[in-house]
């Protein structure tokens, strides 16, 4: 572990004060440092804790919000929950997957840009179906306008390259 | 610790409202915020202050002229942006309309019709909010406040006389007496189940403990279901009062709020709310001068649907996996940390504090004998006006679907009253409600007698063109997905009855295949260990019970009546439209398609998997999947 990740990984612990209660707390700030939960930073933090660190990794792999593998650049969340899926989310995430060349067992683009997560309702069914691409909501999505979206990002990437 | 003096407050605030002539309310929901109502907040600050015009965006000393503030989620989310001026409701509005907003409708008091809602079964336009269907239908009481305040200022929260309740339970009240407001209200839990909350406390109040807790459970996990987001962004205030109040009644010092992390707007704002209360000295120590100490931490969920359930929340919030545990002792006896807790739901915790400011006796008033009060419905899927509502207990589907919600709309989103096929009532653990329950009152007890729940309050209407089956599998697949797998029979019975679900809508399924999927249904209801198991099989056997010519069509004829299952269509060109382009030809990977170019094409069925890739090619609508 490099000397500057142990240095986020302690101050991210001693702001909750070493307390092993506060264990999801913490990992999402380290999640929310490094996009996912590097193995090393979590057996630090079970070290620390005073904990096993299977259990570390029992909660990290309980969750669905923690990644035990690197993410992709920019997330894209499609809401799978039962308003978005009577209408039709599915053909999103197909057209998606289509155009990141993913799989079911593949979420993340080759070139590491995306990360594709279809999730249970985001709460805005008012809206349905609707997409999050890093963190900004798309409302009443097709699968032209995902695919319009990630070409848009793309874009955006290769003028500021 | 400063002591608020909630009627000073109040008083200076009605003070300087007065010297407002215009006030302009923007909806910040998550709805409207997607549909950019943030970027028509700005221009409207940037046209008015271009123009001179004094702008105040908080009610206090010196404020005039043009009030400008946004909301919480006013609940007419596919209408969305939305916005008022004075008592002229606009909708759909776009940040190029806001120069003429300002020059008709804020300077000269005139509407600007084109951005009225417009009714789409008659046409007819409405200029006021209160006289929209949608909205005149409902009995907005919790909500009351939700939409038209700003949730940002916990002094227009104390205008509308929140924390008086609080104030009283504190100060002048015993716990005691506390607890039996909360029990003769009649109150019962909105989280699902509908235990009385009065009764929870009571327990709760009678344990023994050096320390209680109280915690509210924002972990709104059913899909299709956002009212608990609506009222933690719109009306966060209301939230910590009953929380207050309940601290004040069992004996509680520490209050946890969890919030599902999927819900960034709903975290923010509530985090907001409880650093303004312990400035204003509302929460913290010696709360209202009574001696007693309360703190709320906020903690947010990691994305587990289980962690809905009482005891897996709390495992969650001691830093443990979220698996529920067997019951008792319950959490009124060891709940957090072992210690006595109350665990209340978002709705319910924001009904207290206006419990307490207007009786249990008037509130009794509302709803029906069994189960008085309001409750909160998202009314989502196949209707025109999809949303947040708000009616009493006993009104009724076709209330709710038909006058408040507009209609059932069909594929192209057209009303279509005979469209209507079932709702699906309180999501995953929920079931489904046919045309012979549209006159149903909805309540607690009426729901379960008909196999189905009130559940957290998701309302999912579904048109003819739905095939149940799926519907089933879906909610299946998703209980499958979220089980803890700590107990056997939801674990593995979850499983099975999504592979049996699987192979009916794949043809595949025999007609022994349906009755062990009911005997495994039954076996998973009543062996599971927490409330996600147990109320898992709801939906395969209400569909079952209600649908079951659907599952025979797929069972025995091989086909989806609704063409929804791809394994069981027959796709199939229609000569007249077909104009011989080739284009599905080429696109189809099993070469099963026929035709010289112009002429029309066919498809050999033998080969064709199904895949539907030829009719999705097709530019000339020839291609469909029939039954």
């Amino acid at each position: 572990m490099s000397l500057e990740k142990l240095n986020d990984v302690i101050a991210i612990l001693n702001e909750y004060d070493n307390n092993p209660s506060k264990l999801i707390p913490i990992l999402q700030k380290v999640q929310q440092k490094y996009n996912y939960l590097p193995q090393d930073a979590m057996t630090f933090v079970a070290n620390s804790l005073g904990i096993a660190p299977s259990k570390v990794y029992g909660v990290a792999t309980f969750f669905s919000h923690f990644s035990i593998v690197p993410k992709g650049r920019h997330i894209i969340k499609i809401c799978d929950g039962t308003a978005c899926h009577v209408k039709k989310s599915e053909g999103i995430i197909n057209a998606a997957k289509k155009r990141l060349n993913l799989t079911d067992e593949k979420h993340t683009s080759g070139d590491f840009m995306f990360t594709l997560e279809c999730v249970s309702c985001l709460g805005a069914c008012g809206i349905a179906p609707v997409a999050v691409v890093d963190e900004e909501v798309h409302p009443q999505m097709t699968p032209e306008k995902i695919t319009a979206l990630i070409d848009a990002v793309y874009a955006k990437e290769k003028a500021n390259a | 610790m400063p002591k608020p003096n909630l009627a000073e407050i109040k008083n200076a605030y009605d003070k300087h409202y007065k010297n407002i002539t215009k006030k302009i309310i923007i909806c910040a929901g998550t709805g409207c915020v997607s549909s950019g109502s943030l970027k028509i907040f700005e221009a409207f600050k940037k046209g008015l202050e271009a123009r001179k015009i004094n702008v105040s965006l908080h009610i206090s000393e010196g404020c005039r002229e043009v009030y400008l503030t946004k909301s919480g989620c006013q609940g007419f989310c596919q209408q969305g942006p939305l916005l008022s001026i004075g008592d002229i409701f606009y909708t759909k509005v776009k940040e190029s309309d806001v120069e003429e907003l300002i020059e008709k409708t804020v300077l000269k008091s005139e509407p600007v019709e084109r951005l009225l809602y417009k009714n789409p079964a008659d046409g007819k336009q409405y200029a006021k909010s209160e006289e929209i269907p949608f909205y005149k239908k409902q009995t907005r009481f919790l909500l009351r406040e939700c939409g038209k305040i700003n949730p940002g200022d916990i002094n227009e929260y104390i205008s509308r006389g929140g924390y008086f309740g609080a104030a009283r339970a504190c100060a002048e009240m015993t716990p005691e007496e506390v607890c039996k407001v909360i029990s003769d209200s009649g109150l019962r839990g909105r989280g699902g189940g509908g235990f009385p909350t009065g009764k929870k406390w009571d327990l709760t109040r009678l344990s023994k403990g050096d320390k209680k807790y109280v915690i509210c459970n924002g972990d709104e996990g059913d899909p299709g279901a956002f009212m608990d987001r609506s009222v933690m962004e719109g009306d966060p205030h209301a939230v910590l009062e009953g929380m207050i109040i309940a601290a004040r009644a069992i004996g509680a010092d520490e209050g946890y709020i969890y919030v599902r992390m999927e819900y960034p707007l709903a975290v923010e704002r509530v985090r907001f709310a409880i650093k303004q209360a312990e400035e204003a000295g509302i929460l913290g120590c010696n709360i209202f001068g009574s001696g007693h100490n309360f703190k709320i931490n906020v903690m947010e969920g990691a994305g587990a649907f289980v962690c809905g359930e009482e005891t897996a929340l709390i495992a969650s919030v001691e830093g443990e996996r979220g698996m529920p545990r067997p019951k008792p002792p319950f959490p009124a006896q060891s709940g957090l940390f072992g210690r006595p807790t109350v665990i209340n739901n978002v709705e319910t915790l924001a009904n207290i504090g206006k419990i307490m400011t207007i009786g249990a006796a008037e509130f009794r008033k509302m709803g029906t004998a069994a189960s008085p009060g309001t409750k909160t419905f998202a009314l989502t899927g196949h209707v025109c006006n999809s949303g947040l509502v708000e009616v009493p207990f006993g009104a009724t589907i076709r209330q709710i679907v038909n006058e408040i919600a507009g209609g059932t709309a069909n594929d192209r989103g057209e009303a279509d009253l005979n469209a209507f096929k079932a709702v699906q009532i309180g999501g995953p653990s929920g079931g489904c409600l046919t045309k012979e329950h549209m006159d149903l009152p909805l309540d607690f007890d009426s729901l379960k007698s008909v196999g189905a729940m009130v559940g957290s309050g998701g309302l999912v209407v579904m048109n003819d063109k739905t095939c149940m089956v799926n519907i089933a599998k879906f909610f299946m697949g998703f209980t499958q997905n979220e089980s803890c797998g700590k107990c056997v029979s939801c674990r593995e019975g979850t499983k099975q009855m999504l592979n049996m679900l699987n192979d009916v809508s794949e043809g595949k399924a025999t007609i022994k295949t349906l009755d062990l999927l009911d005997g495994l249904a039954n076996v998973v209801k009543v062996s599971s260990l927490c409330g996600l198991g147990k109320s898992a099989p709801n939906p395969v056997l209400s569909t079952i019970k209600y649908f079951k010519d659907e599952y025979l069509a797929h069972i025995k004829d091989k086909t989806c009546p609704t063409n929804n299952c791809k394994a069981l269509a027959k796709y199939f060109i229609d000569a007249v439209k077909c104009k011989g382009c080739t284009a599905c030809k080429r696109a189809c990977p099993a070469g099963a398609i026929g035709g010289e170019v112009k002429q029309a094409h066919k498809i050999d069925a033998a080969k064709c998997i199904k895949c539907g890739a030829c009719a999705a090619t097709c530019k000339f609508g020839a291609i469909s999947a029939g039954g």
